[in-house]
């Protein structure tokens, strides 16, 4: 498959392949960190977890266009209000969903499994319902468009500089809030043991709600990033929700480094096999190596090692 | 009272002052089987008091549903006079209440600082108090190790650091001694002891080693299938009789 490309082609289509898988990179960390802290915290697979990403990227849309219509003198910088609002909007909706939904089914982890995904088919048709079926692209301020030429035949997306960026910042944000804080503290003694995390004084409800809160947030986030690559329907989540799955299986539950290791090569080896076969084609080679690597190794990438 | 002054305090009081502990009529269960049949038993401040008894007698859900970890389905538990019955694990933490749990169930993946600091949560504080560190030296030394890669012994001296971090005024040990070498076990002795001694708290362990719990307690309560069955205190203990109800 690559006789037909000089080796300069070739190594300029692995830069740019790799840089766009990059940006995908960037939006599968996001979900991923979200679904893996929920999931860590307390065993609630968030099928809904594609639903509080588009939720976000709607709120960009609206962004976009009330800054536009209304106030273009700061459209160039409304990306950041956007991912702003995008964090509270998905964040608020996520601890109301754990308030009245998730919490009352802590005990049968396959309901939870069943009521998410019957929230995510209720919020696809709030949105089809609100915002139409149609999807709907974002408007990008305009230093946000276009590319950094490397060199001759290697361009660089800024949106996609961007991205990542953004993504850095989350992640790091995030791993400071897990390993420094106090807040983390409790998320991660809750997670080690839930009744011993309550006798020693922790209220394992409270650290439940916000940690709920905190990983929709970042799917809102990465709903945020999502439109610079991708348009946003009601059913665009779906697409992501299973990859991102594997991405959190793959990497080895509860671990922050495992799931940003998996997500990188599977963006890589997805969007760098896309460019030579079909996009299924690739889909297919991806699972198959993930499959492989997972009978070899059930506990994922990284894990730790510590007498239980 | 005694929370106040704890340093002040003299050291086993007897019985008929107020109780700082009181269990009234507690019963629980698993789903339809009933395994606590109404106990009854107070603990004075400054009380050790031993819970001795064969494996599946209820020692450990006694101490569960004081908890907060098995529900009582009714029954009164009261620490310094407020109803604990009804409230959540945490909840009873802050109200005076700690736990070292049957295995020590320390986190442990996270450090030994870190497990020391989740028992500061009702307090507010932020920093490990130095006298923690000053009773459980080897704590200070291995502070940032993870605490699944201590020893047991080390992971038993964590899990009472990690109780006695939220200050409270009753510590409820399940079956200290368990899987713990015998040498280190006269130090824990040694260790709850001062415990009380320094800090003027109440404490209640389970147990089945009868010659740890003659060292240790002012206090003996033998259960047998989820009842109080003999109370002794240590002064006229009839040790062959608490024996016969060891023996398997």
């Amino acid at each position: 498959m690559f006789g037909e490309y000089s080796l300069g082609d070739l190594s300029s289509i692995f830069v740019m392949q790799g840089f766009a898988g990059l940006i995908l990179f960037s939006v599968y960390v996001l979900m991923a960190l979200g679904l893996a802290i929920i999931f860590g915290q307390m065993g609630v697979i968030n099928m809904a977890h594609g639903e509080f990403m588009i939720l976000g990227a709607y709120v960009t849309y609206l962004c976009s266009t009330f800054f536009q219509n209304h106030l273009p003198a700061l459209f160039p910088i409304y990306f950041f209000l956007a991912m702003i609002l995008a964090f509270m909007a998905s964040g608020a909706l996520g601890m109301l969903v754990e308030w009245a939904l998730i919490r009352h089914l802590y005990k049968r982890p396959l309901d939870t499994l069943l009521a998410t995904w019957g929230l995510s088919l209720m919020l696809q048709q709030a949105y089809r319902s609100i915002f139409g079926a149609r999807e709907v692209g974002v408007e990008l301020p305009s230093w946000l468009i276009g590319s950094v030429q490397v060199t001759d035949s290697i361009e660089i997306p800024i949106n996609g500089l961007f991205v990542m960026a953004v993504t850095v910042l989350i992640t790091v944000g995030v791993a400071v809030l897990i390993f420094r804080s106090r807040f983390g503290q409790q998320v991660r003694a809750v997670m080690a043991n839930r009744p011993m995390a309550g006798a020693v004084g922790i209220d394992s409800e409270k650290v439940d709600r916000y940690t709920f809160g905190l990983g929709c947030g970042i799917a809102g986030v990465a709903g945020s990033a999502f439109t610079m690559i991708g348009s946003t329907g009601p059913t665009s989540g779906q697409l992501y929700i299973v990859d991102t799955f594997l991405i959190v299986v793959f990497g080895g539950a509860a671990s922050l480094l495992g799931t940003i290791a998996s997500a990188f090569s599977i963006s890589q080896t997805q969007s760098t096999l896309e460019f030579f076969l079909s996009g299924s084609m690739a889909k297919v080679l991806t699972l198959l190596a993930v499959v492989g690597i997972l009978m070899l190794r059930p506990q994922g990438l990284f894990t730790l090692k510590v007498r239980r | 009272m005694l929370q106040t002054a704890p340093t002040t305090l003299p050291p086993p009081v007897m019985p008929g002052e107020a109780p700082i502990l009181a269990i009234e009529d507690l019963h629980a269960a698993y789903g339809q089987s009933e395994v606590l049949h109404g106990l009854n038993f107070t603990v004075a401040p400054g009380e050790i008091v031993a819970v001795m008894g064969r494996n599946g007698m209820g020692k450990t859900t006694l101490m569960k549903t004081m908890m907060g970890i098995v529900p009582a389905k009714s029954g009164s538990i009261r620490v310094n006079g407020t109803e604990l019955t009804g409230l959540k694990s945490h909840a009873r933490v802050a109200q005076g209440l700690a736990y070292v749990p049957q295995g020590r169930m320390i986190f442990s993946t996270m450090t030994v600082q870190e497990n020391i600091e989740t028992g500061l949560t009702v307090t507010g504080t932020r920093k490990v108090p130095q006298d923690l560190y000053d009773m459980f030296p080897v704590l200070l030394e291995m502070k940032g190790r993870r605490g699944g890669n201590l020893s047991g012994g080390q992971q038993q001296q964590l899990a009472i650091a990690r109780a006695l971090a939220s200050k409270p005024k009753v510590l409820l040990l399940d079956e200290p001694t368990e899987g713990i070498q015998p040498s280190i076990i006269r130090e824990m002795g040694r260790t709850l002891r001062k415990i009380r001694d320094d800090r003027g708290l109440s404490i209640v362990f389970s147990e089945q080693v009868l010659s740890f719990a003659l060292d240790v307690a002012d206090r003996f309560l033998v259960m047998e299938n989820g009842e109080i069955v003999h109370e002794s205190l240590r002064a006229d203990i009839d040790e062959a009789r608490v024996a016969r109800f060891l023996s398997v």
